[in-house]
């Protein structure tokens, strides 16, 4: 016996049972029991919010109205609204430029060029770095939006003074750029940690090998480095894709304007939920983002399973 | 191939550590040679200074006639074999072998060739050249890490212990295999370790390094037979050498209340009154159990079993002296023995700086070539 089914005090066996299946039968009534409680949890605030959007996505269901009080069944008709309307084109396409220039070329590129140039860093030094980059980490996003607001402000905005009261209007002329700029910046942090914990990980042999056969410092990032963490990377893409993805904050800076330069669709959902009151149509795009995050998460593992 | 030359290499670590002090060295063409100590000697820095991985303070390094000590790493034409190998786990055996010949844009065709052909040398064949190094044994790894630095043909190769993480038997039989290779490769190799048997075995001189400074530049049986200094008398032999302190006296010396003959090359070197180190390796002294006059006497203490023969500790005043004898005699524990030291092996130091008194050509034994193996 081992020592865990020991501890679990088991009820007489009827004599004519094999031992075993009774042991086996047990552990995995155990084991059940011992994961019911987060089950539970993850239904009730994961999986039936996600059906229940589905659902809800299927009919007209409006906070206000004769719909608000009996939402009728609809079918695809909110998916077929969706593809047909521009602004949702333009949605997700904004979308689009903001994940890839704030996640993957600004907090992972970014992120990964700063973890490569501080590698070097020890003692002290490296120890102020990570309290510095650990602290713009931790700075609640809604603190940092408007630390962004206050920079780029029109008329009293700390650019703007540092450049000589030039009362460029940033937030209004480069509204896409200037959210991508504040995600690159609350974000780069996660991913430079990780990197340089990742490039920890990577004995000096192997590079001072690279090195004696002549490598060049883009050879030996080319070849050795960047396989041998690749891993870590993808991980660390997934993660801030998806968060990026998702993210709702540069609402908090730009509302989504100007003219929906910067509606992700986060905040289009947002609009035609919340402030429109088709809590149907929200599902629905609602349905269509989960479906966008499904997607990346999928080939994200056969990416990484393929080369592993 | 090439020499190797250090012309007053140093190299100050911050905190004021000199792990390399002043240090000159010349390496013959085609030479083995062994850098050896302790850890924290100098003698892995050295090696990486040679490397180019390491900035020297002062000094100059010539390679060939060249000085190499401003170059990168990468134009100093050498390889370097680490401990763990560093072998390239997304790389298979014959990627990483031939990875020197992709960085110098050598063909995708020729650069499978040589791995094959270099690879078949070192008993790296057949399936395993497309095989990832996670898939191999240590040894397998070691011959992989081998045949790297063989398939670019560099003029030196540096070795920084690349035999420490093998099990012993397959520590034996590599050392074997290495001795062979470079003999036939006629490279010229830097090897660094902390093993004294190792260096022994493999080596056509070595170097015995303490605190960045060299104790000692010898062959490898005139720094088992001769050591320089009681530092390199300790480091060298698999059984510790016996350091004695000793007054002498009359032609002799006292030791530990007892009389002992000084050897007749050093008589007339020392003073009546003078303190000195005797030193008796285990295995040049004989033990008998009949008294032996002008011998050390004393109970044994301790019996040791070595295989061929025992290793003995014998009490003697309030020294612990070690000596070997073969495995038909050896005394009982407690036994009362007496130790007659070979006077042609026995060394004497200045007790003050360590230092061998006697040194120079007259030394009165003929060298021969000791097999660390059986130390």
């Amino acid at each position: 016996m081992s020592p865990r089914e020991a501890e679990t005090p088991a009820p007489p066996l009827p004599a004519s049972a094999p031992p075993e299946a009774g042991a086996t039968a047990l552990r995995t009534r155990g084991a059940v029991a011992f994961i019911a409680p987060a089950l539970a949890l993850v239904a009730v605030f994961l999986i039936f919010p996600a059906l229940w959007t589905l659902y809800l996505g299927l009919t007209d269901y409006r906070l206000t109205g004769i719909q608000a009080a009996n939402p009728q069944f609809i079918g695809l008709d909110n998916y077929a609204a969706a593809l047909g309307d521009p602004r949702f084109g333009n949605s997700l396409w904004v979308t689009l430029v903001y994940v890839f220039g704030s996640a993957v070329i600004g907090q992972l590129g970014l992120g990964f060029t700063l973890a490569w140039i501080f590698r070097g860093w020890r003692g002290a030094s490296r120890t102020v770095l990570e309290i510095l980059v650990i602290v713009a980490w931790i700075i609640p996003s809604s603190v940092v939006a408007f630390l962004w607001i206050a920079f780029l402000d029109t008329h009293d905005g700390t650019l703007n003074a540092v450049l000589g009261n030039a009362d460029v209007p940033w937030l209004f002329s480069w509204p896409l750029l200037s959210i991508i700029v504040f995600n690159t910046w609350r974000g780069t942090a996660f991913s430079m940690l990780l990197c340089g914990g990742a490039l920890s990980t990577l004995p000096p042999s192997h590079l001072e090998t690279a090195r004696l056969a002549g490598a060049s410092s883009w050879q030996q990032l080319r070849d050795i480095v960047l396989p041998s963490i690749r891993g870590h990377l993808l991980t660390n893409l997934l993660l801030i894709s998806l968060w990026t993805f998702n993210d709702f904050s540069p609402y908090l800076i730009t509302a989504g304007g100007p003219n929906f330069g910067t509606e992700t669709l986060p905040i289009y959902i947002f609009r035609n939920a919340l402030t429109n009151f088709q809590l149907g149509y929200g599902a629905a795009i609602s349905a269509i983002l989960l479906v966008i995050n499904l997607v990346i998460a999928l080939v994200y593992l056969r990416v990484l399973r393929k080369r592993n | 191939m090439a020499d190797l030359e250090i012309r007053g290499l140093t190299r100050v670590f911050p905190g004021g550590v000199r792990a390399l002090d002043n240090l000159d060295l010349h390496i013959r063409d085609g030479e083995f040679f062994a850098l050896l100590g302790p850890s924290g000697c100098g003698k892995t820095t050295l090696l990486r200074s040679i490397a180019g991985l390491e900035r020297p303070d002062a000094g100059q390094i010539l390679i060939g006639g060249r000085d190499v000590t401003r170059l990168p790493p990468g134009a100093r034409d050498l390889a370097m074999v680490f401990q763990d190998y560093a072998l390239y786990p997304h790389m298979t055996v014959a990627e990483n072998i031939a990875y020197p010949l992709k960085i110098r844009r050598v063909g995708r065709k020729d650069r499978r060739q040589t791995a094959e052909s270099v690879g078949a040398s070192l008993q790296i064949k057949g399936g395993m050249l497309d095989r990832r190094p996670g898939q191999l044994s240590g040894g397998q790894q070691q011959r992989v890490a081998l045949a790297r630095a063989i398939a670019y043909r560099p003029r030196v190769f540096l070795f920084d212990e690349p035999l420490s993480n093998l099990d012993a038997r397959l520590r034996l039989e590599a050392r074997t295999f290495l001795k062979q290779l470079q003999r036939d490769l006629g490279v010229t190799t830097v090897y660094v370790t902390h093993d004294q048997a190792e260096a022994l075995a493999l080596a056509d001189r070595m170097a015995v390094m303490e605190r960045g400074h060299i104790r000692q530049l010898d062959t490898p049986s005139n720094c088992f037979l001769r050591p320089a200094n009681t530092f390199v008398a300790s480091f060298i032999g698999s059984t510790p050498m016996n350091l004695l302190s000793a007054t002498v006296r009359d032609g002799g010396c006292d030791v530990a209340g007892q009389r002992l003959a000084l050897p007749e090359i050093v008589r007339g070197q020392v003073q009546s009154g003078e303190a000195v180190v005797l030193g008796m390796r285990p295995e040049y002294a004989d033990v008998s159990l009949v008294e032996v006059p002008e011998g050390l006497s004393g109970p044994v203490r301790v019996l040791e079993n070595l295989g061929v023969d025992s290793l003995v500790t014998i009490e003697i005043g309030d020294l612990r002296v070690q000596a070997t004898t073969p495995e038909d005699c050896v005394p009982a524990l407690g036994d009362r023995v007496w130790l007659v030291p070979d006077q042609r092996r026995l060394l004497v130091y200045r007790a003050d700086d360590g230092e061998r008194i006697a040194v120079g050509p007259a030394a009165p034994f003929a060298e021969t070539t000791v097999d660390a193996g059986s130390l």
